[in-house]
């Protein structure tokens, strides 16, 4: 087995404001070995951000609560101290952000915020960081890396921004490397190239990947094992094919329902999950997606554990009390489509 | 930047021009405004006055007034009605007043509001940020005149801590110097302390915010440098603005009133006592002086602008 990375267990971030709590993560477990990418899917304010920047720590402040832990390498990230944590960002724990305009401080040089970063976890001369950043920036593909260290970031284009951010969070080979969002503000042609690199490097320094995004295409193009977030919780998880083949929560369903494909017949419309997700701050008890799922039932009063259900199989694990036979006919909505039943949804 | 220099130049020459025109036509406007008989003194007789007049040119029209007043200020030769003395002379024994005046205290504002609205950023909802919030607004309340009366009473007057007015010129005693400008410096401090320390605290507050921030704290900064190196210094920029006007505002006479109450020989009583008695020829100086002055600093501003931040393109 794979060196085991990151170990959540029942996250729980929620943060104080004046309209009460939000619970932006209530319950969030996963893992993450070295060398696998898992993607964190979910549609905005599901908390998968807040996920991924709560493992660096970057969440905390006076109105923020936690629950639950998370432990690289088995110590505990949640409750570390500041300096502990200081030392993990960057070096053991990178981030790529999802906009690489507004992550790239404008007034200072593009080498010079690489050099920092280096600088703040390695005792070396400026020369030999700067040197390992031209290095660095050559690796993710940036042409004429010497001249372009000394360039800010609006000399850059998004493609060469986004390559920057890589870069510098590649510099010190941290274990984990967190991309959020990485490819939303970019062109699509750009996007394929980014991924491409961030899977490439990933795989040479042999780093776990936690890839947070809403784009399916792109978890199908990236992902080992992927976990659904719904609301503050993880609803189904698995590797790729169980996720995409053998759904078995209802909101899966729905977000694979509402993919345009492109090597099928084209619906007159294209499926969308009808309703809102819940509110933060009142959310429904049990079941988060009960409001929004046609195959409520009694029994969705209660908060489904994340259990496995299919074959006993400890790596693909879900949230919903249907039974694993009733999900598999449910779940087609027309031959060998997997969709969300649209005309039964009680309002 | 050759291309900047020249271009700020010419709209400097015009914008000066263009203000002396508009403080000299403003007296024509005034009614029974009649300097040769300010110039003549109380009692002198219509024959004295008429000499005044021809001897100054006021008989001629006032566009010619203009253009004779503007030869003899530029050329140093303007004298001024009250004291028939050269003006530019006196500017120029009056201003290493001012200087010491204003740029001390520039000096001590700008430092205390950094502090203060980093304080009260890093430290906000809490009771310091409060406390300090509420002083600045009180700061920013408070008249000048009755802070630096207040300042006089209590430190000058009733502790006798500080003399009680004047000045010492620094070439005699660097200490007696400053041991009388300390209670002048602090009262014009006070209100830009106030100001600054609330604008700089919210612009910090917003910053705080920004993804690249993130990105700072995400790289493993330690927090103390994350701030001085990202958020504070982009948190500084629009302090930049203000303080290039401020600064210059008060070098060219607007510290008269704390001039006036200290008893300071500087640029601002000077022009506040010609404002008091309608002596044009020193205004139509000290509108040009601070023109000059606010000129020159909006420029340095944005030099400065061009330096700090890399996307700024100095332009004309």
């Amino acid at each position: 087995m794979a060196e085991r990375l990151l170990d959540v267990e029942d996250l729980q971030v929620a943060f104080a404001t004046e309209d009460g709590l939000v619970r932006a993560v209530d319950g969030v477990s996963f893992t993450l070995d070295r060398g696998e990418v898992v993607a964190i899917v979910g549609e905005s304010g599901s908390g998968k951000s807040v996920t991924a920047m709560t493992l660096m720590g970057l969440t905390r402040g006076p109105n923020s609560r936690f629950g639950g832990s998370a432990r690289l390498h088995g110590e505990e990230l949640i409750t570390a101290s500041e300096d502990k944590l200081q030392r993990i960002r960057g070096e053991e724990i990178a981030m790529i952000f999802q906009d690489p305009i507004s992550s790239l401080s404008p007034v200072h040089r593009i080498g010079d915020q690489i050099v920092e970063q280096i600088r703040a976890h390695e005792k070396i001369s400026k020369a030999a960081a700067l040197d390992r950043t031209v290095q660095l920036m050559e690796r993710v593909g940036i042409p004429r890396a010497a001249d372009r260290a000394r360039a800010y970031p609006h000399e850059f284009s998004g493609g060469m921004r986004q390559r920057a951010m890589i870069a510098m969070a590649l510099s010190l080979s941290p274990g984990v490397l967190i991309a959020d969002e990485p490819t939303t503000a970019l062109d699509v042609t750009i996007q394929a190239q980014i991924l491409e690199e961030i899977r490439t490097l990933s795989r040479e320094s042999d780093s776990g990947v936690i890839f947070v995004t809403h784009d399916l295409g792109v978890v199908a193009d990236i992902a080992d094992r992927v976990v659904v977030m719904y609301s503050g919780r993880v609803v189904e998880q698995g590797t790729l094919n169980e996720i995409f083949y053998d759904p078995q929560h209802p909101y899966t369903w729905g977000l694979l329902g509402s993919v345009t494909r492109m090597d099928r017949e084209p619906p007159h419309r294209l499926p969308a999950i009808p309703g809102q997700p819940p509110s933060l701050v009142n959310a429904p008890t049990g079941c988060h997606f009960r409001p929004r799922c046609p195959h409520a039932f009694d029994k969705c009063g209660e908060v489904p554990p994340l259990e496995s259900h299919v074959n006993d199989d400890p790596g693909h694990l879900d949230r919903c009390w249907l039974d694993v036979a009733e999900k598999r006919t449910r779940r087609e909505v027309e031959d060998g489509r997997i969709g969300l039943k649209a005309n039964s949804v009680a309002a | 930047m050759a291309r900047f220099i020249v271009r700020r130049t010419i709209s400097a020459i015009a914008l000066l021009l263009a203000t002396s025109f508009l403080v000299f036509s403003f007296f024509e406007l005034i009614p029974n405004y009649n300097p040769a008989r300010a110039i003549a003194g109380r009692n002198a007789n219509q024959t004295t006055v008429d000499q005044v007049a021809k001897k100054f040119d006021l008989d001629k029209p006032f566009y010619v007034q203009y253009v004779h007043t503007m030869k003899l200020i530029f050329t140093g030769q303007v004298i001024d009605y009250q004291n028939d003395l050269n003006v530019v002379d006196q500017f120029k024994t009056r201003f290493p007043v001012t200087l010491s005046l204003v740029v001390p205290a520039a000096m001590i504002w700008l430092v205390v509001s950094i502090l203060l609205g980093s304080i009260s950023a890093l430290r906000v909802g809490r009771l310091t940020d409060r406390l300090v919030m509420v002083g600045a607004i009180v700061g920013v309340s408070v008249p000048i005149f009755l802070l630096a009366a207040l300042l006089l009473y209590l430190f000058a007057y009733k502790l006798t801590w500080f003399p009680n007015t004047g000045y010492t010129h620094f070439g005699d005693s660097p200490t007696q110097w400053a041991y009388h400008l300390i209670l002048p410096w602090i009262s014009i401090a006070v209100l830009s302390i106030g100001f600054y320390s609330r604008v700089l605290r919210s612009n910090l507050l917003d910053t705080v915010n920004q993804d690249y921030v993130r990105t700072a704290r995400a790289k493993g900064l330690s927090q103390r440098r994350v701030f001085r190196r990202y958020v504070l210094r982009n948190s500084l920029m629009p302090i930049v603005t203000l303080f290039g006007l401020d600064f210059a505002l008060l070098l060219g006479g607007a510290a008269l009133v704390t001039e006036t109450v200290f008893n300071l020989p500087g640029i601002g009583q000077f022009e506040a006592s010609a404002i008091g008695n309608l002596d044009v020829p020193p205004i139509l100086v000290g509108a040009i002086f601070t023109a000059f002055f606010v000129v020159l600093f909006s420029a340095i501003t944005d030099v400065l602008y061009a330096v700090l931040d890399p996307r700024v393109r100095l332009t004309g």
